[in-house]
C-alpha cells in the first residue's frame, strides 16, 4: 500500500501525516459512539458522520498520493451516505408509527378468558 | 507557496474532524450531538476537500472537489432535519437540563404536522416555569 508519492513536498507530508492521525482517531471515537449510542437515531448520526470522516480521509489520502481518481470516490460516497441517511430517517418514522399502531391495537383488544 | 496553503487546510480540517467525533461522544443528547456531528464535521471535510482543490490546481479536480463541497453542504442539513425529525417521533429522551422543548404541546403525535388548535399556553407555560424552578432551586 503506497501512503505517499515520491513527489510529494516534505511540508505536504508531515502535515497529512498528522492528519491521517487525527482523522483516524475521529473515525475510532465515531466507532465508539456507534456502538455506544443509546437509541438508533444516535446510531444514524454516528455513522453519518463516519461516512463524512471517511470522504475526509479519502480526500487526505488523494493528496498525499498525488492521485486524483480517489475524488471521484469521496464524490460517490457523498451521494450514497445521504441517501442512507434518508432512507434511515424514513424507516425510523415508519418503524415508530407502526410500534404506536402495535401498543394502539394491543390495548384494544379484548380479553379472551 | 500552494503547498503551504493546502497543508493549513488540510490541518484544519482534520482539527475540526476530530472536534466533532470527540463532541459526538461527549455530549449528554442526540440534538445536542447532532450539532456537532453535523456542522463542525461537515465543515472538516469542507476544508480538506478545498486543501485538494488548492493542492492539485488543475480546473477539472478543482471542479470536482468544489461539487463535492457543494453536495456535502447542501444535503447535510437535509439530512440532519431529517433524523432530528424522526428523533422526535421516537421519543428519544432530551438532556436532563434543558430548558424548553418548544413542540411540546403544540405537536399533533398521529399526523406528525404542527397544530396550532393544539397549542396550549398553559402547558407550554409549564414546561417553561417548572424546568427554570428546578434550574434555580
Amino acid at each position: 500500500m503506497i501512503f505517499f508519492a515520491p513527489d510529494i513536498s516534505p511540508i505536504l507530508r508531515i502535515a497529512s501525516i498528522i492528519s491521517f492521525v487525527m482523522v483516524t482517531a475521529a473515525l475510532l471515537l465515531t466507532v465508539v459512539r456507534l456502538i455506544l449510542g443509546p437509541s438508533l437515531p444516535d446510531r444514524v448520526v454516528a455513522l453519518d458522520l463516519l461516512s463524512v470522516l471517511a470522504i475526509s480521509f479519502i480526500a487526505i489520502y488523494s493528496m498525499s498520493t498525488s492521485r486524483s481518481v480517489f475524488l471521484d470516490a469521496a464524490l460517490a460516497l457523498a451521494l450514497v451516505s445521504f441517501l442512507g441517511t434518508v432512507a434511515f430517517a424514513r424507516y425510523i418514522e415508519w418503524w415508530s408509527d407502526k410500534m404506536k399502531d402495535l401498543a394502539a391495537s394491543s390495548s384494544e383488544e379484548p380479553q379472551h378468558d | 507557496m500552494t503547498d503551504v496553503i493546502a497543508a493549513i487546510l488540510m490541518l484544519l480540517g482534520s482539527a475540526f474532524a476530530l472536534i466533532s467525533a470527540v463532541g459526538l461522544l461527549r455530549l449528554p443528547d442526540l440534538l445536542i450531538r447532532m450539532h456537532a456531528a453535523t456542522k463542525a464535521g461537515t465543515l472538516g471535510a469542507g476544508f480538506v476537500l478545498l486543501a485538494v482543490a488548492v493542492d492539485f490546481g488543475g480546473t477539472g479536480i478543482a471542479v470536482r472537489a468544489i461539487a463535492t463541497i457543494i453536495f456535502l453542504f447542501a444535503t447535510a442539513p437535509v439530512a440532519a432535519h431529517l433524523i432530528g425529525r424522526a428523533s422526535y417521533f421516537v421519543g428519544v429522551r432530551l438532556w436532563d437540563e434543558t430548558i424548553v422543548d418548544e413542540l411540546r404541546g403544540r405537536y399533533n403525535p398521529e399526523t406528525h404536522e404542527l397544530d396550532p388548535d393544539l397549542y396550549d399556553p398553559v402547558v407550554f407555560r409549564n414546561v417553561r416555569r417548572t424546568s427554570s424552578e428546578e434550574k434555580s432551586s
